[in-house]
């Protein structure tokens, strides 16, 4: 694997480990750190500092019977929380928001597909694949965008992203992304608002991508 | 795990953390509850939840700390930022009733021996994190506490100019060193 150079910004990490990231971000957020050490590490010292408020919180006293009723409990039998692996390219929190099934690809047209794993009032996240050489289709968003590369590369007026790369796009970018020749490209991409996607009006209105 | 030559220099914290992990051990978990319990409390009540509501919800984060006592790993975190993590976590999967996404868990090598060195220089980069947020001003504080009991949004954290992210992410270099060690047969 090349060298990730696109990382998740500190306030964004913030936000992940205190939980306030909406969903579909939250799904990127996982799936970058699970390939990026560098924000492993700063993650886990977002969490130190989280200890060090818990530690140092005013203490409430708890009742009588919480401890003994939680003590008796120890031997419960429970069942643990279901674990993903990563499977090929994509990272277990993908395969978390996958359930656990194979990418259900639905094509936009030019061998461009799309799997949309959720889509909530907050956010959306899908699997983006794009054929070497061709472009992003062309699709409105409000406020943040991120895209993460989990296969092959591609490369927009910002810069290039490949594999762990993560690139965060405002409603102010015009930006379009076009796979790198070679590979099919594989995104996994989240807004913080419902899809919208050019591609739905009628193909002889609009050009259904910018190349 | 043998860590008895150094336990004098362990936290206490760490200590009862790795009987549990390794022994089961009830009495130190007991020590545990005692610790963070009423800590757990306060810290949940801040953000507006019921007292009868915070103990269950402290219940279930102390159950799931003995549950979970396998992922501990003292080479990258405290037992308190370990804590931190687990009852962000419930408190969000008991809100939303589905488990919010989090990153793959590393395996730590079966049978390796603990870096005795490494799990006191996490705990010295811990004590120089605590000194920084202690010396922060009182605007800071109450921010930054805000922050992480998930009382901002993200984008009030990204428009918040006084918030020391900065500083929170240079205390912990240590870590950063043993993940890259940890992960470099996955990245090759
Ligand atoms: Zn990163």
């Amino acid at each position: 694997m090349s060298k990730i150079v696109h990382h998740i910004p500190e306030d964004m990490l913030a936000a992940y480990a205190a939980g306030t990231l909406p969903h579909g971000f939250a799904v990127v957020v996982a799936a970058h750190v699970s390939l990026c050490p560098d924000c492993r590490a700063a993650l886990e010292a977002h969490h130190a500092a989280g200890g060090v408020l818990l530690e140092s919180a005013g203490s409430v006293s708890v009742s009588d019977r919480l401890k003994a009723d939680l003590l008796s409990r120890l031997d419960e039998p429970f069942t643990p929380e279901p674990v993903y692996e990563r499977s090929g390219v994509y990272p277990g929190p993908v395969v978390q928001a996958l359930k656990g099934r194979a990418p259900r690809w639905k094509s936009l047209g030019m061998g461009v597909r799309q799997d949309i794993l959720s889509n909530d009032a907050e956010s959306s996240v899908r699997l983006l694949y794009i054929p070497g050489g061709q472009a992003v289709p062309d699709h409105s968003h409000h406020g943040l965008e991120l895209t993460l590369v989990l296969q092959g590369s591609f490369h927009d007026e910002t810069g290039r992203f490949g594999v762990g790369d993560l690139e965060i796009a405002d409603d102010t970018l015009e930006h379009t992304p076009i796979a790198d020749e070679g590979e099919p490209c594989i995104c996994l991409a989240a807004t913080d608002a419902p899809l919208r996607f050019r591609a739905l009006v009628p193909r002889l209105l609009q050009p259904f991508f910018r190349i | 795990m043998n860590v008895s030559q150094n336990k004098s220099d362990l936290s206490q914290q760490t200590i009862w953390m790795l009987a549990v992990r390794d022994n089961r051990d009830r009495q130190a978990f007991a020590a545990l509850f005692d610790h963070f319990a009423p800590r757990l409390k306060g810290f949940i009540m801040r953000s507006g939840t019921s007292l009868e509501r915070a103990e269950e919800i402290v219940q279930d984060v102390m159950l799931t700390i003995w549950r979970k006592a396998a992922t501990f790993d003292p080479h990258r975190a405290q037992v308190s930022g370990w804590i931190y993590q687990i009852a962000r976590n419930r408190q969000i999967d008991i809100l939303r009733k589905e488990n919010r996404p989090l990153p793959e868990e590393l395996k730590e090598e079966p049978g390796q021996e603990p870096d005795a060195s490494q799990l006191l220089a996490l705990q010295q980069e811990a004590d120089k994190l605590k000194q920084a947020l202690a010396k922060l001003s009182d605007e800071q504080r109450e921010m930054i506490e805000k922050a992480y009991l998930g009382e901002l949004t993200h984008q009030e954290i990204s428009t918040q100019s006084g918030l020391p992210l900065g500083t929170i992410k240079s205390r912990i270099r240590l870590g950063l060193d043993r993940l890259r060690y940890e992960l470099k047969d996955l990245q090759e």
